[in-house]
């Protein structure tokens, strides 16, 4: 596959504190204690795309995201770290590295993206209708943004959670509609041009953007050059593609149309040697070639342009680690359900502990857990489908259940640990009883707290 | 037909049914509009001939090999005509089919019609809505299934509607039926409709859906694709909710939207989508010549014309689409094309060409016609040399030798056209003058005038027919030398419109214009769509804020008019203060305003009054200004109760001074400081009047110069004053 592929790494989020941090970006939060950028590497070094451009909102942050890439995949993979100014937005960001890519097409994944869905298909609907653009779309997770999972219309004042409103042309292999996020809240509008042409519109609230997309190079630049004013891919670059397939404007002006060996340039040519096109292809044209011809064979040198969509099957897996609810399904399903991606081989009690890991006596660790190198456990402790990351010191009766526990943290005696997280050189001091709570890195609990759904961090 | 009878009567027998209710089904036997006209100004819509047999016939032959058993048909203008015709027709005598009749006059619309029958009692279970211009062979077995499975589960699932696909045209956003294009959003599991819009704007290039739709469906189709074949299978709840919202008027726009939108009842309208069966409705001239082409096709079948003959002599198909019927004298010179239809006793004469056409009964065709696309009914005299194209042309015509019909004509009952006359195109030609009372907005044509008319002529239709044909015709009259009738002038706006609903095919022109208009409104669209720097989709959102912006704007505006008005009228009627207020008070529930707003605005209109009264200079102006005040200082403090809205009083001064009466402008400071000493303006407002102007730009900052040192003089003795105001 000769993609050029753009990793967004993204920068330290706000939404993920207080986990992240300068030192520990959004890139190299651990997920089953290895950074979450690591499961896209390897998902794209399965497709053999070994050629990577990363880019990290942040000096700071890319030095250490590019230490660590050249440290754990230095004579597998040839990865460029790019830092961009914070705050760019996706389309800044490959605005800015936008010299460096020369590729045909080019692959734009999110840094955060943890899935199996296979790349190759996505990469082959793009090329298959040489489109400009093609998003992958996965399953929207069961639980919605923000533990909005409300089980049906419990409480109507909140709406479960949808993520996008994607429109798809009854073939479901086009892109016909778009809004994401707020617009969601809003009431719904349809482009009502493009809805004559396509005919019939199915609008999906169940299937979420998973921030794969495959754009025609030249088509992402000339949007990025023309609209300056573009900030992200998803919520700009995207929807006006979409918006403009049927009327194209992007479509390389003043570019010699060399590589365009597909509909467009046929489209300005003759009528006849469209319509001999729609019969030497044997199924059905897509509206966008039925919407070039015309209607009552008008010859208008109508432009088009695709956009296409790879709809992941409900039985991959694919989410983004995008808020800190994410970032416990995600760690509870990668040594879960989703154990493949993990890239540990589980042991028969469908765990992994580090053989160098020392477990004390009467010291369960269940099935879905994960404990890390070097780390040591006291007596009778539980643990229940929790990640325990490296060199941490946990004492006796200790409960870690639902929770992931990150490198170098010390619990005392007697802890309950319930839904949380525990971000490095955190101490816990005994009896400390926490639920649904996230502590920041190096934060001490004092003996005996109790907190409920608390964030605590250093100041 | 046999097959599907059985099939159709298998499932009225329900098992589950403890009571066995005949299915049962209303026929309108009109349809409420004004399309037909002139041609139904003499003769209802479900009586005229289509494909040489009346519309009624192919709606009851359906309804009878579909299993319903029994029909009431409605009827209401020119109750009589249809009636009669029941009567002589075998309808009323078949077995295991009974029809019987409701008649009404004063019915206006679908939902008078619906109500009327309601009061009869007469529906006892499930029934079928149709109206009797409508023609299908589809089998209802499986919509009645799934109706009948539906209500099982779901006591609110009142209605199955049923569609089929059809694609209309863009660009000139009509379907091959000549109906408007329909939107409709459906729930693809479990087919509920959501969404029903037949009448979209066009002016708006997005599609408003409500949010809260989505919130319970996690998916929804947005059809564009189908047609409303207006076969509708009803629980007998529809009928009660027709009486309960007596406002409904229309099946689709007020019913079913009435329904779509009401959440509170939760009633639920599903659909039924057909596919290889034939359903459409003939709502107008071009959906008249669609369906009587696809009759003649064959797509209808078994409803096509050598097997549906009510009585008629035998019409036999031969090839290429042609009916003929047995007794027809034609020369061996004329050519007669493809699919063409000719009735018993038809003449034809020398080197005539007839195709596409459907010529009826006892006709008389001359020779060296040229007859295409046509509908010619019954006992018409054509005489030589005429040219006809796509005409409708209706019994007992006369047309003189070497006459032209344009496409598009239609020529009602009876009309002469003269020798070599050309009819232009779109004319309606008709022996009757046109209704005046006739209303352009359709939305209200149903509403009044058609029906009466219709029963009014109903009632003395041989009457007046009679009357009309001794009125002596001048010779030269609208329609040529000898010629009968008068030709309907179409109303304002509405030739524009006319080729989109006759029976001629679609100029080629008006749909290059059409495409070109569609793609300057997708550019426009788009061009629309981008003006935000973000480039998000937000322009839709924009739009709806500059329209809320611009509305409340407007409402300003025209509440200050009024509390402007208001206050001149008490100035010069004398009126007290205190009813001043009271309809100042009044203005701002209707307006539905603030108090700030309310002494925004009357400070505005008082400061008018004074500067409209004669003054010389500044001086008389400020005496002015101070003769208003005292007098109605009582009226402008009663909204003055807190800080927000005296500074809104300062800032609508303000304003004034820039714009409006810029007369006021130097004595700002003067006029401030009075308002001040009479307690109008308390010394709070001013200050924070002065603080929310600090970051403001310095154009509009020159009155807060100017008062400058009046604020200062305030900030400096605040104490006392303060004691002094308390």
């Amino acid at each position: 596959m000769d993609f050029q592929v753009v990793v967004l790494g993204g920068g330290v989020s706000k939404k993920l504190l207080p986990l992240v941090s300068q030192e520990l970006p959004n890139a190299l939060l651990p997920v089953a204690n290895r950074p979450v950028i690591s499961y896209v590497l390897e998902y794209l070094e399965l497709s053999n795309l070994k050629d990577l451009i990363v880019v990290v909102e942040g000096e700071e942050a890319a030095l250490h995201v590019g230490a660590w890439i050249s440290g754990a995949y230095a004579d597998r993979l040839h990865v460029e770290v790019a830092a961009v100014p914070e705050d760019v937005g996706t389309a800044g960001a490959i605005r800015a590295i936008s010299h460096h890519l020369t590729a045909k097409d080019i692959l734009v994944v999110s840094g955060d993206l943890v899935t199996d869905v296979p790349l190759g298909a996505v990469a082959a609907t793009h090329r298959r209708h040489d489109a400009v653009v093609t998003a992958m779309l996965c399953s929207a997770p069961v639980s919605g943004p923000s533990e909005s999972v409300s089980s049906g219309g419990k409480d109507k004042t909140k709406k479960p959670g949808r993520y996008d409103l994607i429109g798809l042309d009854p073939t479901k292999q086009f892109l016909v509609h778009i809004a994401t996020g707020a617009e969601v809240e809003k009431d719904l509008r349809i482009q009502k041009s493009i809805l004559p042409a396509v005919g019939q519109i199915e609008i999906r609230a169940d299937l979420m953007d998973a921030h794969l997309y495959a754009f025609k190079r030249s088509a992402l630049q000339e949007v990025l050059d023309q609209k300056s004013a573009f900030h992200s891919l998803k919520h700009d670059v995207l929807p006006y593609l979409v918006r403009s397939q049927l009327k194209s404007e992007v479509l390389f002006n003043g570019m010699p149309q060399v590589e365009e060996n597909g509909t467009e340039k046929v489209i300005s040519q003759s009528n006849q040697q469209m319509v001999s096109q729609i019969l030497a292809n044997a199924s059905e044209p897509t509206f966008h070639l039925r919407h070039a011809l015309g209607y009552y064979g008008s010859t208008s040198d109508r432009k088009t342009h695709k956009c296409c969509v790879y709809i992941a099957g409900s039985s991959k897996y694919c989410a983004r680690l995008n808020s800190i609810q994410a970032y416990n399904d995600i760690n509870r399903d990668v040594i879960g359900e989703a154990g493949h991606l993990s890239g540990y081989s589980f042991s028969a009690q469908n765990n992994i502990i580090h053989p160098s890991a020392e477990l004390g006596a009467k010291t369960t660790v269940g099935p879905h857990c994960v404990l890390g190198e070097g780390s040591q456990m006291g007596d009778k402790c539980s643990v229940k489908r929790s990640v325990i990351g490296r060199h941490c010191r946990i004492g006796a009766n200790v409960k870690v259940v639902n929770s992931v526990v990150m490198n170098h943290v010390s619990i005392g005696d007697c802890c309950s640990i319930q839904g949380s997280v525990i971000c490095s050189n955190v101490q816990l001091q005994e009896r400390a009883v926490l639920k649904d709570c996230q502590i920041g890195a190096g934060f001490v609990v004092t003996a005996g707290s109790e907190f409920k759904g608390e964030v605590l961090a250093k100041k | 037909m046999g097959a599907q009878k059985k099939s159709g009567a298998r499932v009225s027998e329900d098992p589950d049914e403890l009571v066995r209710v005949p299915l049962q089904a209303i026929l309108l036997a009109d349809s409420f509009t004004t399309k037909f006209r002139p041609i139904t100004l003499e003769r209802p819509k479900v009586l005229l001939p289509l494909v040489n047999v009346p519309m009624i016939n192919y709606t009851l032959t359906w309804l009878e090999s579909a299993g319903v058993e029994e029909v009431f048909v409605f009827c209401c203008s020119h109750s009589k005509q249809v009636i009669n015709y029941l009567e002589k027709s075998e309808w009323l005598s078949q077995p295991n089919f009974t029809v019987a009749t409701i008649e009404s006059q004063n019915s206006v619309s679908a939902g008078d019609a619906l109500r009327v029958i309601y009061e009869r009692n007469v529906i006892h279970g499930d029934f079928i809505l149709i109206s009797g211009d409508t023609v299908s062979n589809m089998s209802l077995t499986q919509a009645l299934l799934e109706h009948k499975e539906r209500r099982k589960k779901d006591n609110n699932a009142v209605m199955t509607m049923v569609i089929k696909r059809s694609k209309p045209n863009p660009a000139i956003h009509q379907s091959r039926l000549g109906t408007d294009e329909l939107f409709m959003a459906i729930d693809p599991n479990t087919k509920q409709l959501v969404y029903y819009e037949d009448r979209a704007d066009q002016s708006r290039g997005t599609l408003h859906l409500d949010k809260s739709l989505l919130v319970d469906n996690p998916s929804l189709s947005l059809h564009h694709d189908k047609q409303d074949c207006y076969i509708d299978i009803c629980s007998p709840e529809v009928l009660s909710l027709f009486t309960d919202n007596f406002d409904y008027q229309h099946l689709r726009r007020h019913f079913v939207k009435g329904l779509l939108v009401d959440d509170i009842m939760g009633y639920k309208i599903f659909v039924h989508e057909i596919h290889s069966d034939y359903a459409a409705r003939i709502d107008n001239f071009r959906s008249y010549d669609t369906v009587s082409k696809d009759i003649i096709h064959r797509w209808t079948y078994p409803l096509v014309p050598d097997v549906m003959n009510f009585g008629h002599t035998a019409t036999k198909l031969e090839r290429q689409g042609m009916y003929r019927a047995l007794e027809i004298s034609q020369s061996q010179s004329a050519v007669i094309g493809p699919f063409t239809v000719i009735g018993s006793g038809t003449k034809i004469g020398n080197n005539t060409k007839i195709s596409n056409s459907v010529i009826g009964e006892g006709c008389k065709i001359g020779s060296n016609v040229i007859i295409e696309g046509c509908y010619i009914w019954d006992n018409i005299s054509i005489e030589d040399g005429c040219k006809l194209q796509h005409a409708i042309v209706c019994d007992g015509v006369i047309i003189k030798s070497g006459a032209v019909l344009e496409p598009g004509v239609i020529l009602s009952f009876k009309v002469v056209v003269g020798p070599e006359f050309v009819v232009p195109p779109y004319s309606k030609v008709s022996l009757f003058q046109q209704p005046i009372e006739e209303d352009s907005d359709e939305e209200l044509e149903y509403a009044d005038s058609t029906s009466v008319i219709g029963s009014q002529v109903d009632k003395s239709d041989i009457e007046i027919s009679s009357k009309v044909l001794e009125t002596n015709f001048s010779p030269a009259s609208q329609l040529g030398i000898g010629g009968a009738g008068h030709v309907w002038s179409t109303c304002e706006g509405g030739h524009e419109e006319e080729w989109r609903h006759s029976v001629a095919p679609i100029p080629k022109d008006k749909i290059l214009e059409a495409i070109k208009t569609m793609e300057d409104d997708m550019e426009f669209a788009q061009d629309d769509s981008f003006l935000p720097p973000s480039g998000e989709l937000k322009p839709n959102s924009n739009d709806s804020d500059d329209d809320d912006h611009e509305d409340s704007r407007d409402d300003s505006y025209y509440f200050e008019k009024e509390v402007e008005a208001t206050f001149l009228r008490a100035v010069h009627e004398n009126i007290q203060e205190s009813h001043l207020m009271l309809e100042i008070n009044s203005l701002k529930l209707s307006y539905n305003k603030q108090t700030s707003d309310c002494a925004g605005a009357l400070f505005y209109a008082m400061m008018k009054y004074a500067l409209d009264i004669p003054h010389s200079s500044a001086d008389s102006l400020l005496q002015n200004v101070q003769v208003v005040f005292t007098k109605w200082k009582k009226a402008l403090t009663s909204y003055l109760n807190d800080k927000d809205e005296q500074i809104e009083v300062i800032l609508k001064f303000e304003e004034m001074c820039l714009e409006s009466a810029n007369e006021f402008a130097p004595l700002f400071t003067t006029i401030l400081h009075h308002l001040y000493n009479d307690d109008v303006i308390e010394e709070n407002a001013i200050l924070s009047w002065e603080d929310e102007k600090k970051d403001a730009d310095e154009a509009d900052k020159v009155f807060v110069k100017q008062a400058q040192k009046f604020i200062q003089w305030l900030k400096e003795a605040p104490e006392e004053d303060d004691e002094e105001e308390e």
